[in-house]
């Protein structure tokens, strides 16, 4: 087929995810840096602000603008977005600024607002604090959202500091993720790298049975797999009165609800991306190898460590970058066998967009689950000379 | 011997909880464990005559059926256009229809759900259709690249020779050779689909939920008797489709292999 022909039939399909995929992401992710809320409720205020410096007095003008926006954004709906916007920066600004709302909305005709009415309303209405955050959070891009992903937050001067240490929270949550990606990518090698090597071993007939035995749980739903380790692992559960029953514990353990449940559970799904890529490397080291190792005088122990280990790392890299990978942002199995403590970047970043509806930040940690997962996308790429995915 | 046993107890720990599963369905009442007290259908009665559960199940067959056919549409088409060819187009290309594969699946949740908020589509199913092509159309385009880089030039080449127009050698030649992969592809989309829940969470609205929703919104509740019912279900119809794949893959070796002695 001509050249000019067959371009043509990628049209669809690219023009499909255009559509459907990468303007969504970007939409998504374009909120990690963007200001939406401030401007559209208070665009006159900010007019006022533009000339404004933090340090010289505030321009008393600004006053009867922030009353006008304020009439109008409550109309729209919006005054109330941007008073939780400038919360994020300023606490007890929402409360005052809604109070301040409402006031503005009931005042009698001819009322003036100026100054004193809103420092009669609240204090924080006429600090220079306020104006700061307003000021910037009143700019079509800011890096508020990407700074409070990582724990920092600009100070009312600009500058870049941690914020106050009972609200860090989203750094600890990203080392969680990657703590428990980590313990999965291990348990996961660790049960995998054995019925890889009996893979190798097997007759044709026997290792053709067991990977239909690897593979079933593959296939399964990911639901109906979640039900059974719930049932298995809960209080009532079978494990647990099983091993009353026997005599072996008299409480019931906590395995499920906790990170024991969220490992295993994890594990079980993970474990086929293990196996898979490490016996297929497996598979090609010669058998030879080793014996020439142990008739050359080295032990079992040494002739793995120095000749079959080194031979194995690309599937142990392959398949571990891989459970990594996919672990990373696992949502709905530490959402529904974890608890609080269990939940990983996928869960805010969930939480953010339907919840307490923080675009920005769910966005701005998004950012950071792509970016784990683009570069160790990339690493697994240069290992394997680019023939990371294939299935069947 | 020791690596025989820890083996054994891998093969066991993948296998064994999900078979655990299937005798509680039949349990005549709702407590969780063995031993049974006695044996029943009453869960399966009671899954089987619920709308609920029904309307489930038609959503998921008929999304993943729809999903299905247009990613395997758009995803051999696109096959044919990516077919040997190099170049920084090709693989930027590549790497677009392949990225809903790695992205982390909430996140494509998260901004389809944004995107599609604005125009509609959330709580439709055209919402759901659209998602579901975007994450099955790489599971269509691995399998049916691979088959159509491998095919033998020459066949198109003979069946020219041989008198068959373009088209007709298309049809007649080409489609058949590349057909099992699209059939494994098109399995591949189909699982893809009927397996996911993160994107039904955000997407779907009550209309639509499909059966791996309807079991998230039981797992989080207490789990009852009726759900391992769902799951052996469900469970029944996942080895159906493993063994399919199977079957095709062997099929598959066995075309690739007498080409090659050919």
């Amino acid at each position: 087929m001509a050249m000019k022909n067959r371009s043509l039939l990628l049209a669809p399909l690219t023009g499909f995810l255009l559509i459907f995929f990468v303007v969504p992401m970007v939409w998504f992710l374009s909120f990690a840096v963007r200001e939406t809320e401030v401007p559209r409720a208070l665009p006159r205020s900010l007019e006022v602000l533009t000339n404004w410096q933090i340090g010289e007095a505030i321009p008393p003008e600004v006053y009867p603008a922030l009353a006008q926006d304020m009439v109008e954004a409550a109309d729209s709906g919006s005054m109330a977005d941007a008073a939780r916007r400038i919360n994020y920066e300023l606490t007890g600004a929402r409360s005052a600024l809604s109070k301040a709302s409402r006031q503005v909305r009931r005042a009698a005709e001819g009322t003036v607002f100026d100054e004193q009415f809103f420092a009669s309303v609240d204090p924080i209405l006429t600090s220079p604090d306020l104006f700061a955050v307003m000021k910037r959070a009143g700019a079509t891009i800011s890096d508020h959202y990407l700074l409070a992903s990582v724990d920092l937050q600009r100070k009312l001067d600009g500058a870049i500091a941690q914020v106050p240490s009972e609200n860090r929270v989203y750094l600890a949550v990203l080392w969680r993720t990657l703590e428990i990606s980590a313990l999965v990518m291990f348990t996961c090698l660790f049960l995998g790298f054995p019925v890889a090597v009996l893979l190798t071993t097997s007759s044709e007939r026997v290792a053709d049975a067991i990977l239909i035995l690897v593979m079933l749980p593959f296939w399964t739903s990911l639901l109906v797999r979640t039900t059974a380790w719930i049932v298995l692992l809960q209080k009532e559960g079978i494990i647990n009165s099983a091993l009353i029953s026997l005599g072996l514990i008299s409480e019931p353990l906590t395995m499920i609800f906790n990170r024991t449940g969220v490992v295993v559970a994890m594990t079980h799904v993970l474990l086929p991306f293990m196996i898979l890529p490490l016996y297929s490397t497996l598979k090609g080291i010669p058998k030879g190898y080793m014996r020439a190792a142990s008739s050359l005088g080295a032990r079992p122990v040494t002739a793995f460590f120095r000749v079959y280990l080194p031979l194995a790392l690309p599937g142990i890299a392959a398949g571990c970058i891989m459970v990594f990978i996919l672990s990373v942002g696992y949502y709905v199995t530490p959402a529904l066998v974890g608890g609080p403590a269990d939940q990983m970047l996928s869960a805010f970043v969930a939480n953010y967009t339907t919840g307490t509806g923080n675009w920005g930040l769910a966005s701005a940690l998004g950012l950071i689950l792509l970016i784990v997962t683009s570069v160790l996308y990339l690493v697994a790429q240069r290992l394997s000379g680019g023939r990371t995915i294939s299935l069947g | 011997m020791l690596f025989g046993l820890v083996c054994l107890a891998v093969l066991v720990f993948l296998i064994a909880p999900i078979l655990a599963v299937i005798p509680l369905s039949f349990s005549s009442n709702s407590i969780l464990s063995y031993p049974l007290p006695g044996l029943s259908l009453r869960w399966y009665e009671s899954v089987l005559t619920s709308p609920k559960w029904y309307l489930a199940f038609v959503n998921s067959m008929k999304i993943g059926l729809a999903a299905t056919f247009f990613a395997v549409l758009l995803g051999t088409l696109a096959s044919f256009g990516l077919a040997r060819r190099q170049g920084p187009i090709s693989s930027a290309l590549r790497i677009l229809i392949l990225s809903p594969m790695i992205v982390p699946i909430v996140l494509v949740a998260v901004a389809l759900y944004l995107f599609l908020a604005p125009l509609q589509l959330t709580n439709t199913m055209t919402g759901m259709i659209i998602a579901h092509i975007v994450i099955a159309v790489p599971f269509v385009v691995i399998p049916v690249l691979t088959a159509i880089e491998q095919l033998d030039h020459n066949l198109g080449r003979a069946a020219a020779a041989c008198g068959a127009r373009p088209l007709t050698a298309f049809f007649r030649v080409t489609l058949p050779s590349i057909s099992s992969a699209m059939a494994s592809g098109a399995l591949f989309a189909f699982a893809a689909s009927f397996d996911d829940v993160v994107i039904a969470l955000f997407v779907a609205g009550p209309d639509q939920r499909t059966l791996p929703r309807e079991m998230y919104s039981g797992l989080r509740e207490t789990i009852s008797p009726e759900l391992t019912a769902v799951a052996t279900i469900m469970m029944i119809f996942s080895t159906l489709l493993f063994l399919l794949m199977q079957s095709m893959q062997r099929k598959r070796r066995r075309m690739l292999q007498s080409a090659s002695h050919a």
